[in-house]
């Protein structure tokens, strides 16, 4: 195989792993391929890379995809989902006067129930709760909403405003914002810095929410189908590794260099072991699933998974009822066609009812032995995708 | 219609600041902003709903400007302006695509003006566009209303439609008004005796 270098866009965060270990290890080596890796200053610089071709595939935050598809947020490029790169690893996090106001109340911040969470917000806050987010579409922003909506707090009490990650310890400092909901470090670091404290990680409100994903250009998914499987291979393989308990200590330090995350691994460790500092009172927990890469079909494309975020994305921008379209750009399909020659267990179906597995379910796969993991929404609520509320 | 542009400059740095908005005062017809402190940007931005934002493409509170573009229709947008040295072919691109004007060579004085220059050719012919959409839909609308109209009156009367037309206009000319008042009156009173 002649080596090929791919250009591929990246944010520096802890779930641009799969992509930098890829690199690193050598797991695109092995494929023949090198990862140019280049860094993103912004969620919208990193997409008009990726739509105008300085870039060939952009770790992509997963609503991006499904709404250009929708038409919304400019640029009519059509893109693809060809693999998910993280599953969960958001969290939501208070500033010092909300924390105070909570603690005072009792609050036990067990950093697991959303319902109580919620409704302690509510009783503390006075004005509209202004909540900073990386981008007006992700992941962040349809878990808020979803929160909200049902629970005490109402969505009509929260605001939504976008805040660069790098800047949101800043914003909350300043009181511009009162919450955030961000990906790992930047959580972390806003702890770090005495600026607040956090309420509750991504997955208490969705066990199963797809966090990034791979993106391409379609046409560039459909015309260079031997470079986007060994893309694919690559960074399923550097996934399998991360999911190993040893590779943890390995994987922070290299994350940590100048030329990536350039912060310090312990820092970065939290997220990859789920052990996490609350607050500056130094609370710690435990939370396993805190961030996942792979294993239980993590990487696998879900049709029901974007048909869950176009469905969100339609109603909250009043778009109408066919999402089909927009559910389509997870490329299920591309995966499958590429991973054969693997020995990924690969699930039967390429969609599922989202919310439904309250336990670790065997599913029909290729191999036989896939056990799905819970994905449960934390009220219970089943997404069918087949028929969507 | 407002012919001065509102042009926004998001920077940090006094110095280039300067130059910048010696270099916008230079091409005259505009009011230039300037915003050096990230705090609170999107409402600063907001509150002077800007034609034209000038803004490094490097800069991380870009995606803040996306929000601002959200709020807006495709066309409403302010159109904003990323200049950056490393961009290359992204710019012309991006500009054809209509999402926003990018230049290359960062964001230095002696670029503005060529760079405003293009930015407010645009600007002019996205209101152009905009106008002309308008009256577009304005005259299929109108054609519609004048069509029923026709075909109420030829049935009514027995006429066909060169005779229905001409009375419409005859009336129109005999009252004062345009053939397609006309014909929305007399389609609206056709709908109320049902």
């Amino acid at each position: 195989m002649r080596r090929v270098t791919i250009p591929v866009a990246y944010m520096p965060l802890v779930d641009a792993a799969p992509l930098i270990i890829a690199q690193e290890l050598g797991f695109a080596e092995a494929e023949a391929i090198g990862l140019d890796l280049i860094a993103a200053p912004s969620w919208s610089s990193l997409r008009d890379m990726l739509g105008f071709g300085r870039v060939d595939a952009a770790h992509m935050l997963s609503p991006v995809p499904v709404a250009m598809r929708l038409g919304l947020g400019g640029m009519g490029v059509s893109l693809a989902a060809v693999c998910v790169l993280s599953v969960n690893g958001d969290v939501i996090g208070i500033g010092r006067p909300l924390e105070e106001k909570l603690r005072a109340s009792g609050f036990g911040f067990d950093f697991e129930d959303a319902r109580t969470a919620a409704t302690a917000l509510q009783n503390a806050r006075r004005d509209k709760l202004v909540l900073g987010v990386p981008f007006p579409f992700s992941m962040h922003v349809e878990l808020l909403r979803y929160w909200a909506e049902r629970t005490d707090l109402g969505v009509d009490s929260i605001e939504i405003r976008t805040v660069p990650p790098p800047l949101m310890a800043e914003a909350l400092e300043a009181g511009d914002i009162d919450a955030f909901c961000v990906g790992e470090p930047w959580g972390s670091v806003a702890v770090d810095r005495g600026v607040g404290a956090l309420l509750l990680p991504g997955r208490a409100i969705w066990q199963g929410a797809p966090e990034k994903v791979l993106a391409t250009r379609s046409d560039w998914a459909e015309t260079e189908p031997d470079l986007l499987g060994r893309l694919i291979r690559a960074v399923w393989q550097a996934s399998r590794w991360l999911a190993k308990p040893d590779s943890r200590i390995a994987a922070a330090e290299i994350l940590s260099r100048k030329g990536y995350l350039d912060l310090p691994p312990e820092l970065i460790d939290r997220a990859l072991s789920g052990r996490m500092i609350l607050s500056g009172h130094g609370e710690q927990r435990q939370c396993d699933g805190f961030l996942r890469f792979h294993g239980a079909a993590a990487t696998f494309p879900w049709r029901s998974q974007a048909k869950w975020i176009a469905h969100r994305l339609a109603k909250a921008h009043g778009l109408g009822p066919d999402t089909d379209a927009a559910a389509s750009v997870f490329r299920a399909d591309l995966y499958r066609q590429h991973m054969t020659q693997t020995d990924a267990d690969l699930p039967g179906a390429s969609a599922k009812l989202e919310g439904a597995i309250r336990h670790p379910t065997a599913v029909a796969s290729t191999r036989g032995a896939l056990n799905l993991l819970p994905d449960r929404f934390f009220d219970g609520a089943i997404f069918d995708p087949d028929a969507p509320e | 219609m407002q012919n001065r542009l509102t042009v926004v400059v998001v920077e940090e740095d006094r110095d280039r600041v300067i130059g910048i908005v010696d270099a916008l005062s230079e091409t005259g017809d505009c009011d230039v902003y300037v915003i050096g402190n990230y705090t609170g940007l999107a409402r600063k931005i907001a509150e002077h709903a800007p034609d034209i934002v000038l803004i490094d493409i490097d800069n991380p509170t870009r995606d803040m400007m996306e929000e601002l573009t959200l709020a807006s229709g495709p066309l409403d947008r302010p159109v904003a302006m990323f200049v950056s040295g490393a961009a290359g072919g992204l710019a012309q691109k991006a500009i054809e695509a209509g999402v926003s004007a990018y230049v290359v060579d960062g964001l230095a004085p002696e670029r503005v003006k060529p760079v405003m220059n293009t930015a407010i050719a645009r600007f002019r012919m996205v209101r152009q566009m905009r106008h002309e959409l308008a009256e577009t839909r304005r005259a299929l609308e109108e054609r519609k209303v004048i069509d029923r109209a026709k075909g109420l009156l030829m049935k009514a009367k027995g006429i066909d439609e060169d005779a229905a037309y001409a009375l419409l206009r005859k009336t129109a000319m005999d009252q004062g008004r345009k053939v397609a008042d006309v014909a929305e009156a007399l389609v609206t009173a056709a709908g109320l005796l049902g």
